[in-house]
């Protein structure tokens, strides 16, 4: 008698996610990230592609054509983006800035993201000979 | 008076005679300004005496009454009936804690995270009183503030994915309340918490779902603190790997 | 019956129980200490306290000045060896909480920075924010983590004292978990429950604050000193009582009328300007403050609200980055619970039970005239507080008497004699425990509980408010002694072991019966107006006859037993309580 008997309710380990919004959007985020590893994958592949010769090399370039291979390409792209922009909003968190008594505002940090983005994204356009 | 009726819905576990929790349904005649608190307190004064809840202040400050409200950790007191308007309402205990019973949900484990994470002042040498307080700055303060303003209610316990799949888990209060502390000038024992918060239980446990910072009443956000810590510990693992600062831990004790 | 080993038991984990503890622990750490408290530490009620806390630390300023302020705040009712001791502590304490990490708004140069308080010549209160009790209470508990004589016995409902051979030594108390009894055999026993504001149906106390450290105290003969001087903070929310701390009136906020009007003026408060003044208009003190409310809706120039009469604080004109500075709570109090934002609006406040200036009778430190038995904090009445408490001076009085009482404590605990039989102390415990188990056999009859505490709050409401009359408070008296007799009739709704906060309820309402009877029957016998005990009948302070303190004694049958203590009177002899222009 007298002894506590609490009552523990286990979440499901598979289905936990579909509980709420917000872990379902967590889990599109993280979800994200096999896209962006399968196009790292991919990158790898192209490589050796290019290693093993010109005509290699051209057939990748070739498959990568391939509507099933755009397909694939625009996903990644859709993943990557939505990856970012995500990853992108929640950075004022991990990296607040202080200035005097008051913290920059979160979208000058997140702002700033965006922009070392773009700036990237120029120079290797730019090395990749379209710009 | 009364503005509106509503219908709780409230889970209900008494463990001398539940073998599970039930829900059981409440009308209350609500006025303009209740809050679920209010309705609560109307069941147990005048409907249901057996009703088992924690509650004090009334005032969102003493961090008693964090309840799931329609799937949400909240507030009891500072959450508006007349912003649920449904006409159903259902209460219940904080998830991912155990149900002691009824509303009441066993604190125990969230009581001994808390002291783990070493939350008070460590330092090299005490300064004596009549030396007068440590000078700190506005700005040095603004750096921990927010951090302080956590009032233990486990609300972020109750939303945190991490810690309903992985109990281990230090988690965000107690982690936060650690962050509190490394980042005042007062204090030393940094590295010292280190060996605790960077551990398998720590912030690494922690994948930012940034789900406790949404559901934190007092608007810490214990997402950040933890994020801030991971930076910190990884910026410390390269500096130990390069011999820039000593290894701190238990091998130093 | 299970029994528990330790030095030193210490009821309630709130500011001055906690202060105890980490006193003991660190005069002497081979000193167990048993910190048993009926909520978890930081749900204690100086969590609530907002303003800041008092002590002399600016160079402007002086022990002199504080203790001047603190006893004619006190209609000169304060021991003046307590004040003199309480201001001279006071900054050393509060330094300490500083070392310990509590947050304290600073000045740009990194001292830590003071605020105006009502009745105050000067600015002296340490602040938080606005959330000063929060980060005090925080701090400690934090602080108390590291010391591994505290052992904690949160969740654990403290009924009795075990008194036995003249001494206390332990106390009864239920895991509310398991609804167990156990006894906690101690050297010594603190008593740190809190307040009793809970008696009255508008207050901003928290619903944990039911007397029942005063109770215990006063069922095993300790005299309760002072009951009769309740006070009502000026500026609480209308409908839940939530309070918004004098800062705001510290900080440049004005109370006005329906008419617009600073009414303050008219009660020896005034002139209005220049504003803002030290110990004037809405700096006064608080009874003055509460009472004059009470003439102005006298008068009928109150604003009717659906909440009832209100007054209005104006803080429109500190602008919103002072708000937000100094104020967010109270911000984002007024906007959420009466919708008024005072960036903007006006909030509509009233006099609101506060605090108990009396409680359990104590000398300067901190011990009862029990040995073995100290008390600290609300429950007590040392006696600083006097007939008004000056505000922000509590928060510093745990800190102080929580200290002493600690230190006390463990002195004494080292050199008691060792206890007495075992046995002895287990029979006073079975009879504690017979106590609260009657109460499950008892037959389903006689008044529910609840509708018992509402006819409390009303008694104690229609009686024992601002202003008191022989009719009024008889009628009181009659009433409460009723409501004795039907609480022995009371029965369980909930039969439940296990987290049965109907039975806690039931036991909560029973220590605030007692302590309400104390307060009536001492304000009954009190025939003067002295700070916050206004008599109608009595309009003025008769020195003559009530320069006393008052000591009610239980009578588990009857009325209390009121005695009267000189007033320890040392350099300030009694005189006019001079606020506003004539200052």
């Amino acid at each position: 008698m007298n002894q506590p008997r609490p009552y523990v309710r286990e979440p499901s380990r598979t289905t936990w996610y579909l509980t709420h919004r917000r872990y379902m959007q967590h889990m599109a985020q993280e979800l994200t990230s096999v896209f962006i590893g399968a196009y790292a994958l991919l990158m790898l592949w192209g490589l050796r592609a290019l290693a093993a010769g010109e005509e290699s090399w051209q057939t990748f370039l070739a498959s990568l054509g391939s509507p099933l291979a755009l397909l694939l390409q625009w996903l990644v792209l859709a993943a990557t983006l939505y990856h970012t922009v995500s990853w992108f909003a929640v950075t004022p968190k991990a990296m607040p800035v202080q200035l005097g008594e008051r913290f920059v505002p979160g979208f000058l940090i997140a702002g700033a993201h965006y922009l070392a983005w773009i700036v990237a994204s120029l120079i290797i356009l730019y090395f990749a000979g379209v710009l | 008076m009364t503005y509106r009726t509503i219908e709780l819905e409230i889970l209900r576990y008494q463990p001398e005679t539940d073998t599970e929790p039930r829900f059981q349904e409440y009308c209350v005649p609500c006025e303009e300004d209740w809050v679920v608190l209010d309705a609560v307190n109307y069941v147990k004064d005048h409907l249901d005496s057996t009703l088992s809840y924690r509650w004090s202040c009334h005032m969102a400050v003493c961090g008693s009454c964090g309840m799931m409200i329609d799937g949400e950790p909240k507030l009891a007191c500072k959450t508006f009936v007349r912003d649920l308007p449904a006409r159903k309402i259902r209460i219940e205990p904080l998830a991912n804690f155990p149900i002691e019973r009824d509303l009441v949900v066993g604190m125990d484990d969230f009581m001994e995270k808390l002291q783990r994470v070493k939350p008070y002042i460590i330092r090299d040498q005490q300064r004596p009183l009549a030396d007068g307080e440590y000078l700190q700055t506005p700005a040095q303060l603004a750096k921990f503030k927010q951090y302080t303003l956590c009032i233990n209610c486990c609300c972020c316990y109750a939303a945190c994915p991490e810690y309903a799949l992985r109990s281990e888990f230090i988690g965000p209060a107690a982690l936060a309340l650690a962050h509190r502390y490394n980042q005042d000038s007062r204090d030393h024992g940094a590295r010292e918490r280190e060996d605790i918060v960077a551990s398998d239980e720590g912030i690494w446990d922690c994948s930012f779902a940034d789900a406790c910072s949404q559901v934190c009443p007092k608007h810490v956000d214990p997402a950040g603190a933890i994020q801030q810590m991971k930076v910190g510990a990884t910026v410390s693992w390269y500096q130990e790997r390069l011999g820039l600062r000593k290894k701190t831990g238990a091998e130093n004790k | 019956m299970d029994v528990i080993e330790t030095d030193i038991a210490i009821i309630g984990a709130g500011g001055a129980g906690l202060r105890a503890a980490i006193a003991v622990a660190e005069s002497d750490p081979q000193l167990k200490v048993a910190l048993i408290s009926k909520v978890y530490p930081m749900r204690s009620h100086t969590v609530a306290a907002e303003g800041g806390a008092a002590g002399v630390i600016k160079q402007n300023d002086s022990l002199g000045f504080h203790f001047h302020d603190t006893v004619s705040g006190g209609d000169w009712l304060c021991d003046q060896d307590a004040v003199e001791l309480f201001v001279n502590q006071a900054p050393l304490e509060l330094t300490q909480l500083e070392h310990w990490g509590c947050p304290w708004s600073r000045e740009p140069d990194g001292h830590v920075a003071v605020r105006s308080f009502g009745g105050m010549k000067i600015e002296r209160t340490w602040f938080a924010a606005d959330k000063s009790g929060f980060h005090i209470l925080h701090t400690l508990f934090q602080t108390s983590l590291q010391y591994p004589s505290i052992s904690r016995f949160d969740e654990y409902y403290s009924t009795d004292l075990v008194v036995e051979d003249g001494r206390c030594q332990g106390l009864v108390a239920m895991e509310m978990r398991t609804g167990l009894l156990r006894m906690f055999r101690a050297k010594a026993v603190i008593i740190a429950t809190g307040g009793a504001g809970w008696m009255f149906p508008f207050t901003t106390n928290g619903a944990i604050k039911t007397a029942d450290g005063m109770a215990m105290a006063y069922r095993a003969g300790v005299p309760l000193k002072d009951m009769e001087f309740v006070q009502y903070h000026p500026t609480g929310l209308p409908g839940t009582g939530i309070l918004l701390t004098e800062g705001c009136r510290g900080e440049g906020g004005i109370l006005v009328n329906k008419d617009g009007y600073r009414y303050l003026q008219d009660y020896e408060l005034g002139p209005p300007d220049p504003w803002p003044r030290k110990k004037a208009m809405e700096l006064g003190p608080r009874d003055r403050l509460s009472q004059a409310f009470w003439h102005e809706q006298q008068k009928g120039r109150t604003v009717s609200t659906r909440w009832g009469e209100v007054v209005h604080l104006d803080l429109r004109h500190l602008g919103e980055a002072k708000i937000n500075e100094r104020l967010p709570m109270i911000r984002d109090l007024a906007t959420s619970y009466v919708g008024a934002d005072p960036v903007h609006e006006l909030v509509p406040v009233r006099p609101v039970v506060h605090y108990m200036m009396g409680g359990i009778h104590t000398d300067i430190d901190a011990a009862t005239p029990v040995p073995g038995l100290y008390a600290a904090g609300e429950c007590a009445c040392v006696s600083i507080n006097g007939a008004n408490r000056l505000g922000s001076n509590s928060l510093t009085e745990l800190l102080v008497f929580g200290g002493r009482a600690g230190r006390h404590a463990a002195q004494y605990a080292r050199e008691a004699r060792p206890s007495v039989d075992g046995s002895l102390l287990l029979k006073r415990a079975e009879t504690a425990r017979k106590r609260v188990t009657d109460l499950f056999l008892r037959e389903d009859q006689g008044k529910r509980i609840a509708l018992l505490r509402k006819a409390l709050n009303d008694a104690m409401e229609d009686g024992a408010g601002i202003y008191r009359s022989e009719e009024s408070l008889k009628k009181s008296c009659d009433e409460l002694a009723e409501l004795r007799r039907c609480y022995g009739r009371v029965h369980l709704e909930d039969k439940s072991n296990v987290f049965n906060t109907h039975l806690i309820y039931t036991l909560e309402v029973g220590s605030m019966l007692e302590a309400a009877h104390a307060i009536a029957h001492s304000a009954l016998q009190r025939k003067e107006s002295r700070g916050s005990h206004q008599r109608l009948d009595f309009a003025n302070r008769d020195d003559e006859r009530y320069l006393k303190h008052s000591l009610a004694y239980y009578n588990a049958d009857g009325d209390p037993r009121i005695d009267y203590l000189d007033v320890t009177i040392t350099k300030s002899p009694p005189g006019k309580r001079v606020y506003g222009g004539d200052v």
